[in-house]
């Protein structure tokens, strides 16, 4: 902590805040132990109007067998970091400046036929919309079967012996019959679980999920996110859960980075961002969401709505519609900070700290 | 018309006084719903049916609900998809006849709404749909959509619709320019409030709210919330609140029905539903909520999905995910019954089972 806090005056790099972090509180650095490295990650979308900075210097890391969460809300830029991650940007998006790794190698540059032996073996995803994410056409034990044996040297009854024990541990009953079913003979929920079985089918290293359990109601995302959480740790798949459900965040994630228009406005540990959340569009975000332990008449709201891509405040993206603005949020922008276990990009506490030294 | 005009204004300002003096809800039901059910017939064309020598399939979407809402106060109702619930918010509107049982409000049946000398009733009862992309027409103006029930219900002039439309954009949270612009310059939230002003434009008692804010981000569903008390507060609004979001039903309801396959299960007072839950599918909907406090809690995660509707469990419809069902759960059906203080239909629950 105290280390911390001296190295703050160096400088706001995140290598350099990064030395002085521990072990458990890790940004983008060359740590071996990481499976994803994200470093200053900027995503550009050329329009007639203009080039609009969709993704903002975005920095975090995933260390092996960890969950991190993304949460903003819509247009933050969470789909959108994950999709640069998984190499599926969608022109005229593109990559405008950072890194990308994969257990140290970079991976943003690649050209398409190598991006695509990495997706399926290395990185596996899970979208939102289950029933877009599978082919029609195509029996369930086809497509596991197909994505099985174009990355691993199985023969294709091999890899369909390996389908049905893959359908079999996400739980999907009478797996054996149900492999030659087609995706409108399952159910929303087993449905996401064929796509969990897909993802995980060559062992990958990473996971990138996109709100996977957003189109599913409420007793049955329990029981994906318990699956989803069972087999990445027995994998031990680092795993990036994007999204907007703080409550499936706090029961999945081990650390959470907090996005907003763009930017990264706070990582940390689950537990500190949901019980002391130090960036204000954090607090407001914690605040707004309604609970069953106890009874407020009003919830906390945050007036207005996040900016557009094209209307990106100057100084912090924020400042707008924070509480605690400060003249000085208008003109700069905050870097993240290390404070405590998390990192910040806020004005507020790099001047609380100036005053406690 | 003209002197017509201000005795429908001073009727209205005086059903809202007598509104604003009653903020505690009163005891008389301002809606009562008895046994309604709605079925439809989803069978195969009648040819294929001769053929292959089919029967009539029928989706029996609600089936026999009864509850009453008292003036003021917000009845929720929960459940997972395909139970019914968006059914019944259609039913309370009159978008859907019945096909048995009835729907009383304020004393008169729900089946006086179609035609003519309908229009006083419909007047009194509007809804907020769940997408606010799909609710509003994108070829009109904000102020048209909102001075279109006035259109139907009033004999405004334009001057005094503008001038509506102008109060009830303040009132929403909006600025009264906004009403020379489209739904498509709107955001998600906005475009809720403004569903939420075209809903008291004409003054109404009573709101069946869908899934309002099912579509929005957290933040700025609290802002819709916020706004939805407060209106309730100052105009005395009674609502039914439909979500599948329990924490949001927590936060805004003061009774909460339960429902499954068609049917409601459990209604009690939000305090009771919340701390000593009696149904077990109640119960699993509440360990289901995802837990901020509790970190890496395992929740329990029951097995099983809802069934086919068409083709309903016997005997109680949850009894095949019931972790406590007996032989007689699967033979027949409970009723709704009295159990210290709520209505829970169980055979377990009333007979007291040991439930753990």
């Amino acid at each position: 902590m105290s280390n911390n806090m001296n190295n703050q005056g160096l400088s706001n790099r995140t290598d350099d805040v990064t030395a002085a972090a521990n072990a458990t509180d890790r940004v983008a650095t060359n740590d071996p132990t990481n499976v994803l490295e994200v470093k200053n990650l900027s995503v550009e979308f050329t329009t007639r109007h203009g080039t609009l900075k969709a993704l903002n210097e975005v920095s975090f890391s995933i260390a092996a067998g960890e969950v991190v969460g993304v949460v903003g809300e819509s247009g933050a830029g969470k789909s959108l970091t994950g999709a640069a991650i998984i190499g599926l940007l969608e022109p005229p998006g593109r990559i405008s400046g950072g890194e990308i790794l994969l257990a140290g190698r970079r991976i943003d540059q690649l050209p398409d036929d190598q991006m695509r032996k990495i997706r399926g073996r290395e990185i596996g995803a899970i979208f939102q919309d289950p029933l877009t994410s599978l082919n029609p056409l195509y029996t369930v034990g086809h497509q596991i079967t197909e994505t099985i044996v174009t990355h691993l040297p199985l023969t294709w009854s091999q890899g369909r012996n390996r389908a049905i024990e893959l359908l079999e541990a996400t739980g999907i009953p009478a797996a054996r019959e149900r492999i030659d079913h087609y995706p409108h003979q399952f159910s929303g929920g087993m449905r996401q679980r064929v796509v969990i079985a897909l993802a995980l089918a060559a062992e990958p290293k990473l996971i990138v999920a996109d709100e996977p359990t957003t189109a599913l109601d409420v007793s049955i995302q329990a029981q994906i996110i318990e699956l989803l959480k069972k087999l990445c740790r027995e994998q031990g798949a680092a795993v990036m859960l994007i999204t907007h459900d703080m409550g499936v965040i706090a029961e999945t994630a081990d650390r959470v980075v907090v996005m907003y228009a763009g930017r990264i406005a706070e990582v940390g540990k689950v537990r500190d961002v949901i019980h002391a959340p130090r960036h204000p569009y954090t607090v407001g975000l914690m605040g707004s969401i309604p609970s069953i332990h106890q009874h407020v008449e009003r919830l906390v709201q945050i007036d207005g709505t996040m900016p557009r891509l094209n209307a990106i405040p100057q100084g912090c993206a924020f400042n707008p519609r924070c509480v605690k603005v400060m003249d000085r949020c208008k003109l700069e922008r905050p870097e993240l900070h290390t404070l405590g276990s998390s990192q910040v990009a806020c004005w507020l506490h790099t001047e609380v700290e100036k005053n406690e030294r | 018309m003209n002197a017509d005009r201000v005795d429908n204004e001073r009727a209205s300002d005086a059903v809202l006084a007598s509104r604003q003096a009653t903020l505690v809800p009163e005891q008389r039901p301002l809606i009562e719903v008895n046994n309604a059910a709605r079925w439809f017939d989803v069978s195969s064309p009648w040819l294929e049916r001769v053929i292959a020598r089919k029967p009539r399939t029928v989706l029996r979407a609600v089936d026999g609900v009864s509850f009453s809402i008292r003036k003021g106060e917000t009845l929720a109702l929960v459940g997972e998809s395909g139970c019914g619930k968006s059914t019944i918010a259609r039913m309370l509107v009159g978008l859907y006849p019945l096909t048995h049982g009835s729907i009383t409000f304020d004393g008169q049946p729900l089946s006086n709404m179609q035609g003519r000398k309908g229009l006083a009733l419909r007047k009194r009862l509007q809804m907020i749909f769940q997408d606010p992309y799909a609710s509003l027409n994108p070829r009109w103006r904000v102020g048209r959509i909102i001075a279109e029930p006035m259109l139907a219900h009033t004999q405004l002039s334009e001057a005094e619709r503008d001038e509506r439309v102008s109060a009830l954009l303040t009132q929403v949270g909006l600025h009264p320019t906004d009403q020379s612009r489209y739904p498509h310059q709107f955001s998600g939230g906005q475009r809720q409030r403004i569903s939420i002003a075209r809903a008291l434009a004409v003054n109404p008692e009573f709101l069946v709210c869908d899934e309002p804010t099912s579509a929005l981000d957290v933040s700025v569903q609290a802002q819709v919330l916020n706004i939805m008390k407060d209106l309730q507060r100052r105009l005395g609004l009674t609502y039914l609140f439909i979500s599948h979001n329990l924490a949001v039903v927590h936060h805004v309801a003061d009774r909460v029905g339960v429902m499954y396959l068609g049917r409601i299960v459990e209604i009690a007072d939000r305090d009771a539903l919340f701390t000593t839950p009696q149904h077990p599918y109640t119960r699993l909907l509440l360990a289901a909520i995802p837990d901020l406090t509790g970190q890496g809690k395992s929740r329990t995660p029951v097995a099983g999905e809802v069934p086919n509707p068409l083709n309903p469990p016997s005997g109680c419809t949850f009894h095949p995910r019931c972790p406590h069902a007996r032989e007689q759960c699967k033979a027949e059906a409970p009723v709704m019954q009295n159990f210290k203080g709520i209505q829970v239909a169980c055979h377990g629950v009333v007979q007291g089972w040991e439930m753990g």
